[in-house]
C-alpha cells in the first residue's frame, strides 16, 4: 500500500539528482530520490573533473570529507598529429591555494559521498529501483512515477528528471526528442591503475596536485573528437570521444580510436607499465544550447545531462549538471513554500533562474560551435592538426634550410590545403562561433 | 513464528584487488555485500514466513557499517533487524562470533519471541568455515540440519519439519523437530525483489544497534580476541611456480603415442619419480 505523497521525486542520483534532491531535502521538503543502480555511482563512468565552485555553492564543507583524488595544477592541451603533439601546457602555483578549483575525482566513490549527505539532509533514497514510467493524470500532469518493484504508483507533487544523457522517461513522455546523432558523443575510457609515487613523477606532481591533458588533432581520424587524460591518486583516467554522426559516418570503431590514442607516441610512455582495470563507454551531449529540450512542464522538470546541459567547448558536464539541480531544488522549493501548485506556468521559475546562470549564458555564447564543428571537423581535427605539426617541426628542425624558405614552405602548405578563401572563411566563422 | 536469520557483511570477492607492490589484499574501497550463502537462508526464512505467518528478525554482528546489509535484508522483506556492535567483538574468531550470536538471539528469543527457527547461510566466502551455525546451535542445544537444500515441510502443530540435506554419497531426507537450526546450501533458491513498501520501510527503519551489553552478554572474556583461541600469523598470497606447465598437442596422434609423451615428459621433469616407480614395479613382478 503505497499511499503516502511526496513533496518531489528525484528520478537518478547522480550529479543533477543528487543536487537537486539535496537542496530540496536541505529546505524541509519531503523527497524521495530514486537510482537503478546498486548504490549511487555505480553506474557511472565519467572522467572525471569536479568544478570545486558550483558543488561550494552546495555543499561549502565539501573538502572537508568528499573523496577528491588530487587538485588540478596543471593543463596541457595538445593538438596532435600521427607522431606528434604541438601543446600549450598551463602550469601555476597558484592552484595550490588554500581551497583548490578543480579536482579529479572518481565518481563510483563521490556519488556515494554525495548520497550520504543527501539522505542526511532528509531525503528518502532507494537504490536498484527503476522508475518504469511517469504516472500523468487525465489532464497530462505528471503526477508520479511506476516503478519496476510491486507495488502501485507513487504519488509527488514534481517529479525531477535527473536520468541522464539517454533521458528514456522523459523521451517516452514526450517531453522531448531522443538526441540527434550530431548532438551526442560516445567516449570510451580506460582506468589505468598506476602506483601513486610512478604518477607524481612521470608527471612531476608533488603531493595531490594533478594534472589534465586534453588532445584534438589526428587521434580522432577527422572525426569531431577529443582525447583526455585525467590523473587521479592512484590511477590515470584515458579517453576519447567523437560525436556519435561522425563515427555512423566513418564506421570508425571507438575502441581501435582508444588503443591508437594509447599508443600514440606522446601518450605511450605516460601509460607504461600501468594495469588497466576498467573499460567503459558513454555518451555525452554535445549539442550544446540548440539541443537543449523543453525544461519544465506541468508536475516536472529535467536537469543535467537529461536536459543536454554540456558545454562541449569547455568541456563542462557535471558542474552544468549540478547547478541546474540546485536551481531546480531552490525553484521547487520556492514554489512550494508559496504553497504554488507545480504548474508548467509556476515552474518556468527554474528555466528564469538558470537563464541567469552561467549554465544557459555559456550554452548561449556557444550556441554555433556545435554545428561549426560537426559540419568541418576534417579541416578542424586533421588539416589544422597536421599543418600546426608541420610548421612546428619547420620551426625547430635544423638542417641548413634557409629560415625564409622554411616560413615560405609553410605558409604555402597551408594555403595549398585550405585556400586563402578557406583559412578567412574558417578563422571568421570560428571567431564568430566563440564570440 | 519467529524465524531469525543470521547474516554477515562481507568484501566482494569478485572486487578484490591485490596490492601490485606488497601482494596484500587491499580492504579499503572494496565494496561489501551481504554473504551471497546467506541470501540463501535469507530467502527460505521469508519464504516460510509468507506461508506459515509470523516474523523475521535478521542479526548481524560487525562494524557500525554493517547496517547497510541490515538494510538491504529489509528490503528484500525482513521484518526486523539488529546490528551487534561493540569494540568488544573485534577480532572475533568463529568460536567468539557463534557465543555472541547464540547470546543476542536468546536475548532475541526474550525480547520478540523465542526463534522457532534460526537460519544461517552454509558458510561465508570470506572465512569458509562453515563453523559458526553448528557453534550457535550447540551453545543453544538447538537440533542442527546443515547443508539444508530444501524444506520439504514444516508442521507447526506436531512441530516436526522436514528437510533434504545434500551430502556427497547422495540426498538425506532428514525428519527433525523445532526448534532448530538450519544452514542453507547455495542454489536452493533465489533472492526475491523486494516490494517499494518493503524498500520504502528499509530506507526509514532505525536499525537496533546493541553493544555486549544490551545483546546480554555478561562474560566478555569469551568475546572479540580475547575470546578467540584462533591466531592469524600471516595472510600471503601464493608466489606462482617458476615452472611453467608442459603442454602436449594431442591433434591426430594416436593414444597411445599422446600417453607415451606424456610419461616421458614427466619422467624428464621427475627423475626420482621415474626412478621410484621402476623399483616399485620391479618388487611388484
Amino acid at each position: 500500500m503505497t499511499e503516502e505523497r511526496f513533496d518531489a521525486i528525484v528520478v537518478g542520483a547522480g550529479m543533477s539528482g543528487n543536487a537537486a534532491a539535496y537542496t530540496m531535502a536541505s529546505r524541509g521538503l519531503k523527497v524521495l530520490q530514486l537510482e537503478r543502480g546498486e548504490y549511487p555511482g555505480s553506474k557511472n563512468v565519467q572522467g572525471a573533473i569536479l568544478y570545486a565552485n558550483m558543488l561550494e555553492t552546495i555543499i561549502p564543507d565539501f573538502r572537508d570529507d568528499a573523496p577528491l583524488e588530487r587538485h588540478l595544477v596543471e593543463q596541457r592541451f595538445w593538438v596532435t598529429d600521427d607522431t606528434s603533439h604541438t601543446g600549450m601546457h598551463y602550469r601555476s602555483d597558484d592552484f595550490n591555494e588554500p581551497a583548490p578549483n578543480r579536482y579529479t575525482i572518481i565518481r563510483a566513490q563521490f556519488d556515494k559521498w554525495f548520497s550520504r549527505k543527501v539522505r542526511a539532509a532528509g531525503a528518502i533514497v532507494l537504490c536498484e529501483t527503476t522508475v518504469t514510467e511517469l504516472a500523468l493524470d487525465a489532464a497530462g500532469k505528471v503526477i508520479g512515477v511506476h516503478t519496476d518493484r510491486a507495488g502501485s504508483v507513487i504519488h509527488a507533487d514534481v517529479v525531477v528528471l535527473a536520468e541522464g544523457v539517454n533521458g528514456l522517461l522523459g523521451t517516452r513522455a514526450r517531453f522531448r526528442k531522443v538526441p540527434k546523432p550530431e548532438a551526442v558523443a560516445l567516449a570510451v575510457k580506460e582506468m589505468h591503475f598506476l602506483p601513486e609515487e610512478v604518477i607524481n613523477e612521470r608527471f612531476g606532481l608533488p603531493g595531490d596536485q594533478g594534472c589534465v591533458i586534453e588532445a584534438a588533432g589526428t587521434i580522432s581520424r577527422g572525426m569531431a573528437g577529443l582525447g583526455f587524460l585525467y590523473t587521479n591518486k592512484e590511477s590515470i583516467s584515458l579517453g576519447i570521444g567523437c560525436l556519435v554522426s561522425h563515427f555512423a559516418a566513418t564506421l570508425e570503431s571507438p575502441y581501435a580510436l582508444l588503443d591508437a590514442f594509447k599508443n600514440h607516441p606522446s601518450i605511450r610512455p605516460l601509460l607504461a607499465g600501468s594495469e588497466i582495470k576498467e573499460y567503459a563507454a558513454h555518451l555525452i551531449p554535445e549539442g550544446g544550447f540548440k539541443a537543449i529540450p523543453q525544461l519544465f512542464g506541468d508536475g516536472w522538470v529535467v536537469v543535467g545531462d537529461a536536459a543536454q546541459l554540456n558545454n562541449a567547448v569547455h568541456r563542462e558536464g557535471s558542474n552544468l549538471a549540478m547547478t541546474s539541480g540546485r536551481i531546480a531544488g531552490e525553484a521547487i522549493a520556492a514554489i512550494k513554500s508559496r504553497k504554488h501548485p507545480m504548474t508548467s506556468d509556476n515552474l518556468s521559475l527554474y528555466k528564469a533562474m538558470l537563464d541567469k546562470s552561467f549554465v544557459l549564458k555559456d550554452l548561449r555564447k556557444y550556441k554555433d560551435m556545435p554545428a561549426l564543428l560537426h559540419t568541418n571537423s576534417r579541416n578542424f581535427f586533421t588539416t589544422y592538426p597536421q599543418l600546426m605539426s608541420q610548421a612546428a617541426q619547420n620551426f625547430v628542425r635544423v638542417d641548413g634550410t634557409p629560415k625564409i624558405e622554411k616560413e615560405r614552405a609553410t605558409t604555402a602548405a597551408l594555403i595549398k590545403a585550405r585556400s586563402r578563401w578557406g583559412l578567412v572563411s574558417d578563422a571568421v566563422r570560428l571567431a564568430l562561433a566563440w564570440r | 513464528m519467529h524465524i531469525v536469520v543470521c547474516i554477515k557483511q562481507v568484501p566482494d570477492s569478485a572486487q578484490i584487488r591485490v596490492h601490485p607492490v606488497t601482494n596484500t589484499i587491499m580492504r579499503q574501497g572494496v565494496p561489501t555485500i551481504i554473504n551471497p550463502y546467506d541470501l540463501f537462508a535469507l530467502e527460505q526464512a521469508l519464504q516460510v514466513r509468507d506461508h506459515h505467518g509470523g516474523e523475521v528478525t535478521v542479526l548481524t554482528m560487525g562494524p557500525p557499517m554493517a547496517e547497510e546489509s541490515l538494510r538491504k535484508a529489509l528490503t528484500y522483506g525482513a521484518d526486523r533487524a539488529i546490528l551487534l556492535t561493540d569494540r568488544h567483538f573485534a577480532g572475533s574468531d568463529t568460536l567468539a562470533t557463534s557465543f555472541a550470536l547464540s547470546q543476542a538471539i536468546a536475548k532475541i528469543g526474550n525480547s520478540f519471541g523465542s526463534p522457532d527457527i534460526v537460519f544461517t547461510g552454509k558458510q561465508t566466502i570470506d572465512g569458509d568455515t562453515a563453523q559458526v551455525g553448528p557453534g550457535i546451535a550447540k551453545r543453544l542445544d538447538l537440533v542442527q540440519l546443515t547443508y539444508v537444500a530444501k524444506v520439504t515441510s514444516i508442521d507447526l502443530r506436531t512441530r516436526a519439519i522436514t528437510v533434504e540435506r545434500r551430502s556427497e554419497g547422495g540426498t538425506h531426507v532428514l525428519k527433525s523437530e523445532l526448534p532448530c537450526l538450519i544452514t542453507m546450501l547455495e542454489g536452493s533458491n533465489a533472492i526475491r525483489r523486494g516490494s517499494l513498501d518493503d524498500a520504502l520501510r528499509a530506507a526509514r527503519s532505525e536499525i537496533v544497534k546493541w553493544n555486549a551489553v544490551e545483546a546480554g552478554i555478561e562474560d566478555i572474556t569469551k568475546c572479540g580476541l580475547r575470546g578467540s583461541p584462533t591466531v592469524v600469523k600471516r595472510v600471503f598470497a601464493p608466489t606462482p611456480r617458476e615452472q611453467k606447465a608442459v603442454q602436449i598437442d594431442t591433434v591426430e596422434k594416436a593414444v597411445q603415442d599422446v600417453a607415451n609423451e606424456l610419461v616421458t615428459s614427466i619422467f624428464a621433469h621427475q627423475p626420482a619419480l621415474e626412478h621410484e616407480l621402476s623399483s616399485t614395479r620391479s618388487v611388484s613382478r
